[in-house]
């Protein structure tokens, strides 16, 4: 456990360093979210019974989703492994003791909390200090909010299982980089990142909540503004550690099989 | 000819120290350092000259080789090179250098060398029986042969240099700046490396100015010297100069420095 | 003779690419699918609602099919900027201010980028299929009006490309904020600026103009506007090149005093 915690604190001082860096990430996220509220908003003026969420949880749905963007984007892969990969260097690695799926695991989280924890809380206050109905609204009851931050965590925890399927799988594949682009289309779209998922037809939405994909950004966004009712919240939770559970045993089974397969071709 | 008078060039650095805590500081304030990277620098290279310029890392080796290429402008201070202020007429100027980055390829990683070497013909508008006669004098003096058909990536270290030697040399330079070329060769390919700039030197009468840490490389090629250190020249002399008694080379110049205390 | 050259720099990039034929057709097929996931956003989105604003389907897709045409005829060939900080960064940039040509025109023959075609054939494809949809009276003028999108679309996108690389002299860290006004544009630009309000519009006619390429030529296709003077109105927009220019060439004189 240690180990991983000073790989954090050095992440985080990483992350720190990049002052400039982060606070123009702050910048874009906020313009990002700021177009896509204004969009939402255009048709709502067209058409509000059409929607299928009310405005201030569409509103919450995309500041959240900027200010966590770092947890849930497929795109923001820790290149360093890829290269790793393809160069060789990671048969180094096999040769520390710590297991490379723990490894990965651990450093993906790790990158990616200290990258949310820099960028989410300026994004949250501006937000919240927005008029209505622009601004963030704060969370329906405490059980929401503590529901929110259970659902947050294992909405990274999925996402992160499923970038690590992404990196074995480039063990196996002549273009690591087709695989990463081809596999971020099919989640962002999934997942609800460009639009969320009540706006899809209900029976398509119906199929998309079971996939994995449904279970990182979905669930947590929505329960933050109580989009949810009781039963399906439990049921996405219950969804959420069941692909967890799956994505992580799939994965260590493709790691083991890869890391054979390096140790037998030496890289 | 080649002339630099009291060039003087400075840099702005951010200054950050170790750690968390200083790390969250730096997220407000940063502080800047003001370094010389060359302090008065003077000298003159003939037409036709071998020099070796040498000195530690960050003595300002890089920053001199940048303005005389002119890359880079210096504060104060005069810099003539054939005539031209490189930094002013720095177009004109490149026409007649050829600069080697010994870390660095300018050749194209995945087609073969050879188109690499076309594409560089109409970057310089080299004429085509200008362009024919270099190609095939350095295929044979660097013995490129078949290397021309292979893509870059697959080369060793030494071949690629002597492609990239090459490359810096088909439009017939006046001036070859060479920053260590021998870096990382085997030592066949320093062997040839040395023996090629030694012959180009000869047969064309090209200026060489190289930069290295191998002091086998100055032993083998130049008779002049030019020491630098923390911005200022030490030192200009020949071989023979600096090397009191018998002493190896490598032995004499780790002498240099403590003296100089660089 | 600079033509020629250029030319030369695209062949040998192309080169480059077909060395690795299998990634070059994932990462166009890549590029394909993730304008097609922002077209199926789109789809769905009118499934629910009749319009946006007064724009149709047809007509918001016949917006975003001409942005994305303009963004990835931009991205492909003057990607060199887009990379341009690694160039800073590496030292490459060295290399090209030792030979005697154009830094802008090395720059842009430094990455040729192919794969972009994935996106143009999909910005293809939309754009046929929201004029069937449409009931556009095509006329001479309404040819040359997006004709004049296009090249004006470029110019902006070529222009801000170019800042994006200026500002690679001056400092490396935090131009992200860049994609605001390239990736974002491209992304929002799918819909007609004027659905975002009155001041998204003077924004985006008076400091970076959008509006001059995709919103008022837009209203001139599809019949609202009739004064011949939209037709021209992109064209302005290549003016923004100026101000571009001038960023970058401060940023290489800055570069030559600095060194780094």
């Amino acid at each position: 456990m240690q180990k991983y915690l000073s790989f954090f604190r050095l992440r985080f001082s990483m992350g720190v360093q990049y002052r400039t860096a982060a606070f123009a990430g702050v910048i874009t996220q906020f313009a990002w979210g700021a177009m896509g509220i204004l969009v939402y908003w255009a048709f709502y003026e067209v058409d509000s019974n059409a929607f299928p969420m009310t405005f201030s949880a569409v509103v919450s749905y995309i500041w959240m989703q900027q200010a966590f963007l770092a947890f849930f984007t497929v795109w923001m892969m820790e290149n360093e492994i890829f290269d790793s990969i393809m160069n060789g260097n990671i048969s180094y690695e096999l040769c520390r003791p710590i297991h490379i799926y723990d490894m990965w695991f651990s450093r993906t989280i790790a990158n990616r909390l200290s990258s949310a924890i820099l960028r989410c809380f300026p994004i949250l206050v501006v937000a919240s200090f927005l008029p209505k109905p622009f601004g963030l609204q704060p969370p329906t009851s405490l059980i929401h909010f503590i529901l929110f931050l259970l659902t947050l965590l294992l909405g990274l925890a999925v996402t992160v299982s499923f970038c690590i399927l992404i990196y074995s799988l480039t063990f196996f594949t002549i273009s690591p980089a087709g695989l990463k682009i081809l596999f971020t289309s099919i989640v962002e779209f999934f997942s609800g990142a460009i639009i969320p998922l009540p706006f899809f037809p209900e029976k398509i939405q119906k199929i998309m909540e079971l996939l994995p994909f449904a279970s990182m950004q979905n669930v947590a966004l929505r329960i933050y503004s109580a989009d949810m009712t009781n039963r399906q919240m439990f049921s996405a939770i219950a969804l959420q550690i069941f692909w967890l559970i799956t994505l992580i045993s799939c994965g260590k089974k493709l790691c083991s099989i890869a890391e054979k397969k390096v140790s037998i071709q030496g890289g | 000819m080649i002339t630099m008078e009291h060039v003087c060039k400075s840099y702005k650095i951010a200054k950050r120290n170790a750690g968390f805590g200083e790390a969250c500081k730096a997220l407000f304030h940063r502080k800047y350092e003001k370094i010389y990277a060359l302090n008065d620098i003077t000298f003159t290279i003939q037409d036709g000259e071998m020099v070796g310029y040498i000195g530690p890392n960050g003595a300002g080796k890089s920053s001199t080789i940048k303005i005389l290429s002119g890359i880079l402008t210096p504060d104060s201070g005069n810099c003539f090179v054939d005539g031209r202020i490189p930094y002013k007429s720095r177009i004109e100027h490149v026409r007649q250098i050829g600069v080697v980055f010994g870390q660095r390829s300018q050749l194209w990683w995945d087609v073969p060398v050879i188109d690499s070497f076309e594409l560089l013909k109409d970057i310089y508008s080299i004429s085509p029986s200008m362009y024919h006669t270099n190609l095939e004098e350095l295929t044979d003096l660097l013995n490129l042969g078949e290397l021309l058909r292979s893509p870059a990536r697959q080369l060793s270290l030494g071949q690629r240099m002597r492609c990239e030697i090459a490359a810096s040399l088909l439009h017939n330079p006046k001036i070859l700046f060479l920053d260590e070329p021998t870096i990382g060769l085997d030592a066949v390919s320093k062997l040839a490396v040395r023996d090629f700039i030694h012959k180009q030197n000869q047969i064309h009468k090209t200026t060489v100015i190289l930069t290295t840490h191998d002091m086998q490389d100055i032993e083998a090629l130049t008779k002049r010297i030019i020491l630098i250190g923390k911005g200022k020249i030490l030192m200009d002399g020949t071989l023979e100069d600096i090397r009191k008694g018998n002493k190896n080379i490598d032995e004499t110049v780790a002498e240099l420095y403590r003296t100089y205390d660089i | 003779m600079s033509l020629k050259l250029y030319m030369h720099y695209i062949s040998i990039n192309i080169r480059s690419v077909m060395q690795y034929k299998t990634s070059f057709l994932f990462t166009a097929i890549g590029q394909f699918l993730i304008s097609f996931q922002v077209f199926l956003g789109i789809f769905f989105m009118f499934q629910r609602f009749s319009n946006v604003k007064g724009f149709t389907y047809s007509e918001v897709l016949l917006c975003f099919s001409i942005m994305l045409l303009e963004f990835s005829i931009a991205e492909m060939y003057a990607r060199g900027f887009d990379q341009f900080s690694g160039m800073v960064r590496q030292g490459t940039f060295d290399r090209i201010l030792v030979r005697p040509q154009n830094e802008i025109l090395q720059v842009l023959g430094s990455k040729f980028e192919l794969t972009r075609i994935g996106r143009m054939l999909q910005a293809i494809i939309m754009f046929i299929y929201g004029i069937s949809k449409s009931e556009i009276n095509w006329t001479v003028s309404k040819i040359f009006t997006v004709f004049f999108m296009l090249i004006g679309g470029t110019a902006l996108f070529t222009g801000l490309f170019l800042i994006y690389a200026a500002l690679c002299f001056f400092t490396l860290e935090g131009l992200e904020f860049m994609n605001v006004f390239t990736d974002g544009a491209k992304e929002y630009g799918k819909y007609p600026i004027g659905i975002y309000g009155k001041r998204m519009l003077q924004f985006t006619t008076f400091v970076i103009p959008y509006a001059l390429v995709q919103y008022y030529p837009l209203l001139y296709l599809l019949g609202r506007k009739t004064n011949i003077f939209y037709v021209f109105l992109p064209l302005l927009a290549t003016l923004f090149l100026i101000p571009c220019y001038l960023l970058w060439k401060w940023g290489v004189y800055r570069y030559q005093s600095s060194g780094s």
